[in-house]
């Protein structure tokens, strides 16, 4: 139970102290200021007090030193500002490599959240201490954003697209989150909670029950049941090419540049197919937007990448086009 | 009410003719050209709007004594804030200083009969009022839950409320602010009066000036987009709705395109009062006259340049996040030259305790903290933690409610006499400066707390530990709203019974105060010359100030006794 | 130069008056900028997210009648022009002749949209729930009322576009985006050819009293003004919505 009168929350990842750093040294600047403006106002006040009805004040016009003063001198404190603001939102916009995923969907008014081995939870989020956590943010509707203040971190839930946050909760414990983008009429109850364990405790609750099925057998599944299978063989001599080795990896495209397939990318391929063409193919996959739900595509990419260490079939060494046509 | 009126012991007469006497009769209102019965007009339509704005604020306090909420629904809460903010922004506060002040105002000030075109003018207020019927008629038939963003494709496709009439209101009333910023700007570039050069004109012409530059090129876009909204709604184009392959933060774009500078065209009328009242009070020329005047000039320029930084957590581009994140810092660059500048204005000066200068200290401070606070939601790093919270509600509030709103009561105590003629009571007027300010500060101090503790706004209810810091805020608004009370009713009264003023009881050196109070329907007799430098007070002999030595005591002070 | 403009009691001078209404016609025009700006934004984007589309889109369009409409409107443009130059230079019998010839041109430009509106109402391409960019290639050309040379173009086109797009679904929500811009800017500047004409109207009734001449002519003057505005932004929206991307492959 937290106190009556709580005035900052806890302090629960990585960010959080990153952040508190950089609040204190604003509210210690911002303060300055603030009681400079205001002592100068209140001394002036009753200093220059006008003491008979027809006093008139010193006929002052300016000063350009003071100007350029006040002009500068705030610029570099603002500068140190925006800096040390940027660096941290640098490093939160870029998650690190070796993050533990978390697929995360909105919806009017629920969070529905998959652990990487398909475990299921619905307003709530179990995490394990100490380990880079990062949230696959998707929303079946309007926009959401999942916040939790102990980690100072929050982020939009787009529909249409994915967006991610990462973070490294440092304390155990359970902290609230919330949905913090308006929604709608249940928008103040579209919460929940994050607990944070120890590691072992995390991997024993995530080994234990619960017989949501395996997102790698649901995506296979859908594999054949949509037909991606007519294209996309294993052995890449299909219409499309073939799921081994593609997640993460760097993907060719028909333009000549080069794209890092994360779980964006797949979403895209899947719902906008002729967004980025993969080199050495033609743009004929059917867009299966409106076909797959959220759900689906996170179960489908769950598949694709648990094919990322399969042999690739007989693919030629990167610089050459792939082999899809015949 | 005629125009030999005298006051026992007053030494003024209000004069025998005046705008107000000139013509009587609902038709003489209704149809007149005159920007100062205009001005009125305005003046008692945005009245309306802000108990209508203050009654949702006053439930929406009420409603949230309680975690799980005392008084509404969860759905009549969210149309509570939404209703609250639409009402408050668009019909409100950016009419409140131009329509009514700037109205009143600027033709006399810089020595004109009356604004460029008249009948634009007139025609305004009546694209006000039709806007702004519009959005009752949505607040009255199921109200609007949306929130004042209008997010899509939250209003485009799932709101059930009464999205469209209110997209249309306030599609309509942007025409009204672009036809007043269109008056200004012309107004002020080919009326001014022989000897009314550009750095003679009040401070406040200027940062009128400037704000008519930002309805002028602002507000089309935001009409624009509030058309494709509405249009989505009706006729399921999908330009906002990822369903059809269109984008939702296409439209946070060009809403934020405008609403950002909006900001603007709230605070720098604000700051155009204070810039004459502190002068007035102080008895001595604004420090810094060109830093004041270009300030306002540059708020509205780079105001245009930060709008993605309401966008920090969308997920839009790093670098576009860096770039707004510093174009925002520079924003605060002007602001802050001015609140410098005002405050050594006041370094030597015959500082006097009327009323207005309550009101624009008032304002000192409040939009300092408003404005420092809007420093840290600048800061991408902290952002990530405040975005959306009690924190941004406390950051606009001190500076729409502490800064707009006390420079516009203040102003409107300033100016009254020159609209009405008569005085109010000062000592009531004192007394509720105080308790605004002290209301105020009560009720969006313990927000900023709540904000860094995380509670997300547009709560309709909230963890228990939150209780505390909520009970806080909804004592001080009742304090608040007490204090708008008070003047709302002293200030009526005034209009019949008050003291006459006479024409220049401050006394100020602004043009407007050398015409009668209240001023002939043509404002001058005859076209005044300008022949002085603006807030000079050592050669003005007209003013009756002899300097530090009181010669001529009680008959040339201001009509009441200050200290 | 017996008649002049009244001078309104605000004003010190002609001149001043003059200047007044001017710079007001101006600030006015920036203003219009801005408001169609927010439209042109939107389309870019769009047509930048779905090129595929927006060609099919484009090529359903009636290249004819935009293009006759746009040689009216330049054509409407001299003669407002025209209009202006006879007041400039007194020839006040020209005056309504040459406004009068603007007006109808407007009309007819207004005419000719009515007719696409109507064709493109009975192709199914009015978004909401009835669209359906492949009405006509599912449908004979007759029902459509295309050659059958245009008929059998469109069937291939949208072929390709499914496949380019990546699905009928895609591509219908796609092209239904397209429409609703091509609605939205063409209806937003009808709406201000109506607005001109009822303006022309206007000055047609004055003009024909004599009103405008070498010395007063502000009128006529921005409402020109406002006239050879309309016209400009339909030779923007003329190529971007009919002309860009006619031929994909
Ligand atoms: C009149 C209204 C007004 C004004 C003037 C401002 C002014 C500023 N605002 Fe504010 N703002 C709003 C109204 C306003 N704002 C509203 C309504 C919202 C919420 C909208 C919504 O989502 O509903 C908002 C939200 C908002 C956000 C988004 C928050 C979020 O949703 O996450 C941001 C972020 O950058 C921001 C920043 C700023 C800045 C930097 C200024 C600057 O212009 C402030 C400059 C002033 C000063 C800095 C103070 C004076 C300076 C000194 C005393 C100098 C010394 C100081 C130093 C050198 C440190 N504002
Ligand atoms: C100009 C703008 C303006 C003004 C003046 C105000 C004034 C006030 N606002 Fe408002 N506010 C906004 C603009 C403004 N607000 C906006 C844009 C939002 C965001 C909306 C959104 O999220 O979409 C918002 C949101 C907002 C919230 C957050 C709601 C939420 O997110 O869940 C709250 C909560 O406390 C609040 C409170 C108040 C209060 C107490 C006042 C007080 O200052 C009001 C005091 C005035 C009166 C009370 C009326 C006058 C007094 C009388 C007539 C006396 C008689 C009356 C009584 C005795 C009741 N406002
Ligand atoms: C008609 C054939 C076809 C079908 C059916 C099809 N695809 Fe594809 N797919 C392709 C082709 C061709 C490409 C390569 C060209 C491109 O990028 O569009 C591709 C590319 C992809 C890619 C990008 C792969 C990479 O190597 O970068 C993904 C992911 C993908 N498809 C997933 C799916 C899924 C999931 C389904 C079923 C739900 C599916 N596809 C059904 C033809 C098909
Ligand atoms: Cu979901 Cu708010
Ligand atoms: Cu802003």
């Amino acid at each position: 139970m937290q106190s009556q009168l709580p005035l900052y929350p806890e302090s629960a990842s990585n960010f959080s102290s990153q952040v508190d750093g950089l609040m204190l040294f604003m509210v210690a600047v911002c303060l300055f200021f603030g009681a400079l403006i205001c002592v100068a106002v209140v001394y002036f006040f009753f200093r220059y007090r006008r003491k008979t009805a027809d006093e008139i004040g010193a006929p002052i016009h300016g000063d350009l030193r003071l100007e350029i003063t006040w002009i500068v001198l705030p610029f570099f404190l603002l500068m140190a500002m925006f800096g040390w603001g940027a660096v941290i939102y640098v490093d939160y916009r870029h998650a690190p490599p070796d993050t533990l995923d978390v697929y995360v969907i909105g919806k009017q008014w629920m969070w529905k959240l998959q652990q990487p081995n398909g475990r299921r939870e619905i307003n709530e989020l179990h995490v394990p201490v100490d380990r880079n956590v990062r949230l696959i943010l998707a929303s079946e509707d309007v926009i959401h954003d999942f916040s939790v203040p102990a980690f100072r971190v929050k982020m939009d839930v787009m529909p249409g697209h994915y967006n991610s946050m990462w973070f490294k909760p440092t304390k155990t414990g359970r902290y609230h989150f919330f949905c913090s983008q308006y929604c709608g009429t249940s928008h103040a109850i579209m919460g929940g909670w994050v607990t944070v364990m120890e590691q072992d405790e995390y991997a024993a609750w995530l080994a234990g029950s619960t017989n949501s099925g395996d997102p790698v057998a649901e995506g296979a599944k859908l594999y054949n049941d949509l037909a991606c299978n007519t294209c996309h063989l294993p052995d890449g001599k299909g219409r499309g090419p073939s799921y081994n080795g593609v997640y993460g990896s760097k993907v060719k495209l028909a333009d000549g540049s080069a794209v890092l397939a994360d779980d964006a990318y797949i979403r895209e391929s899947i719902l906008q197919p002729n967004a980025k063409i993969v080199a050495g193919f033609q743009p004929v996959m059917p867009s299966f937007q409106g076909l797959v739900t959220e759900d689906q595509i996170i179960a489908l990419t769950a598949y694709i990448k648990a094919q990322k260490d399969q042999p690739v079939p007989g693919k030629p060494a990167a610089g050459e086009p792939a082999t899809g046509k015949k | 009410m005629s125009g030999t009126t005298t006051s026992s012991g007053g030494e003024y007469q209000l004069p025998r003719e005046h705008y107000l006497n000139a013509s009587y009769g609902i038709r003489s209102w209704l149809l007149t050209t005159d920007h100062k019965r205009i001005a009125l007009l305005y003046l008692a339509a945005v009245t309306f709007f802000f108990f209508v704005g203050g009654i949702f604020a006053t439930l929406i306090r009420i409603h949230l004594l309680t975690p799980n909420g005392l008084l509404v629904t969860p759905e009549t809460y969210n149309k509570l804030f939404t209703m609250h903010g639409v009402a408050m922004v668009f019909f409100f506060l950016i009419p409140s200083i131009p329509a009514i002040l700037g109205n009143f105002l600027i033709p006399i000030m810089i020595g004109a009969k009356d604004l460029a075109f008249p009948k634009i003018n007139l025609l305004s207020w009546y694209v006000y009022i039709i806007g702004g019927c519009f959005v009752l008629y949505s607040f009255g038939t199921g109200g609007l839950d949306t929130g004042w963003t209008f997010y899509t494709p939250l209003s485009s496709v799932y709101s059930n409320s009464a999205v469209t009439p209110a997209v249309i209101g306030i599609f309509i009333n942007g025409f009204s602010s672009i036809l007043t910023g269109l008056n200004f700007v012309v107004t002020v570039h080919t009326m001014r009066a022989p000897g009314m050069t550009w750095f003679r004109l009040p401070l406040f012409v200027w940062s009128h000036y400037a704000t008519s530059l930002i309805m002028i090129l602002g507000t089309p876009v935001i009409a624009i987009t509030v058309l494709l909204a509405g249009l989505e709604r009706i006729f399921h184009f999908g330009f906002f709705n990822p369903a059809y392959g269109g984008d939702p933060i296409l439209f946070q774009h060009l809403f934020w395109f405008y609403s950002h500078p909006a900001v603007y065209i709230m605070i720098l009328p604000a700051m155009g009062v204070v810039s004459e009242i502190i002068p007035t009070f102080v008895r001595k020329p604004i420090f810094g006259y060109s830093f004041v005047a270009a300030s306002s000039i540059g708020i509205a320029v780079i105001g245009f340049l930060v709008w993605a930084h309401h966008m920090f957590v969308t997920g839009e581009a790093t670098y576009a996040a860096i770039a707004f994140s510093f174009l925002s810092y520079l924003v605060a660059i002007p602001s802050a030259v001015k609140v410098f500048n005002w405050t050594a204005t006041l370094y030597k000066g015959s500082i006097s305790y009327d009323t207005p200068m309550l009101y624009a200290l008032g304002f000192i401070g409040l939009f300092t903290i408003g404005g420092l606070t809007g420093l840290f939601l600048a800061c991408l790093g902290l952002d990530i933690h405040l975005h959306d919270t009690y924190f941004v509600i406390a950051h606009f509030h001190y500076i729409m409610v502490g800064g707009a709103v006390m420079g516009y009561v203040g102003g409107l105590h300033f100016w009254w006499p020159k609209i009405t003629g008569r005085l109010y009571p000062e000592f009531l007027a004192r007394a509720a400066a105080i308790i605004l300010f002290i209301g105020f500060n009560l009720t969006f101090f313990p927000q900023f707390i709540l904000g860094g503790l995380g509670m997300p706004r547009r709560y309709h209810n909230y963890p228990p530990e939150f209780q505390v810091l909520n009970v806080m805020s909804t004592a001080g608004a009742s304090i608040l709203a007490l204090g708008y009370l008070l003047p709302m009713l002293y200030l009526t009264w005034s209009m019949r019974y008050g003291k006459i003023a006479g024409p220049n009881p401050w006394p100020a050196t602004g043009l407007e105060w050398k015409t009668d109070s209240p001023p002939l329907t043509e404002n001058f007799r005859e076209t005044p010359e300008v022949d002085w430098e603006p807030y000079d007070f050592v050669h003005r002999p007209d003013l009756g100030l002899t300097g530090s030595k009181p010669k001529l005591p009680g008959k040339l002070s201001p009509a009441h006794g200050d200290d | 130069m017996h008649r002049t403009g009244e001078l309104y009691g605000q004003y010190k001078t002609l001149e001043q008056q003059k200047e007044t209404a001017t710079l007001g016609m101006w600030v006015f025009l920036v203003t219009e900028i801005l408001f169609f700006g927010g439209m042109f934004l939107t389309y870019a984007i769009n047509r930048h997210e779905y090129p595929t589309a927006f060609g099919v889109g484009g090529n359903m369009l009636d290249l004819n009648l935009g293009f006759a409409n746009t040689v009216v409107l330049i054509a409407s443009s001299f003669t407002m022009a025209m209009s202006v130059w006879s007041a400039q230079t007194s020839n006040k019998k020209l005056v309504p002749i040459f406004l009068i010839f603007t007006l109808i041109l407007g009309i007819v430009f207004l005419g000719v949209k009515v007719v696409e509106y109507k064709q493109k109402f009975d192709h199914h391409l009015i978004p909401g729930h009835g669209f359906d960019i492949t009405y006509c290639s599912k449908q004979p050309a007759a029902v459509c009322g295309i050659s059958e040379e245009d008929h059998a173009k469109e069937i291939t086109e949208i072929k390709e576009g499914i496949e380019a797009d990546g699905g009928l679904v895609a591509l219908n929500a796609h092209a239904q985006l397209y429409f609703s811009l091509y609605f939205g800017m063409t209806g937003l500047h009808a709406l201000h050819m109506i607005v001109g004409a009822g303006l022309l109207v206007w000055l047609i009734l004055e003009s024909r009293k004599g009103r405008f001449d070498a010395n007063y002519n502000t009128p006529v003057e921005n409402i020109g003004l406002y006239w050879h505005f309309v016209d400009i932004v339909w030779i923007f929206l003329f190529p971007l919505l009919y002309l860009i991307n006619r031929h994909l492959a």
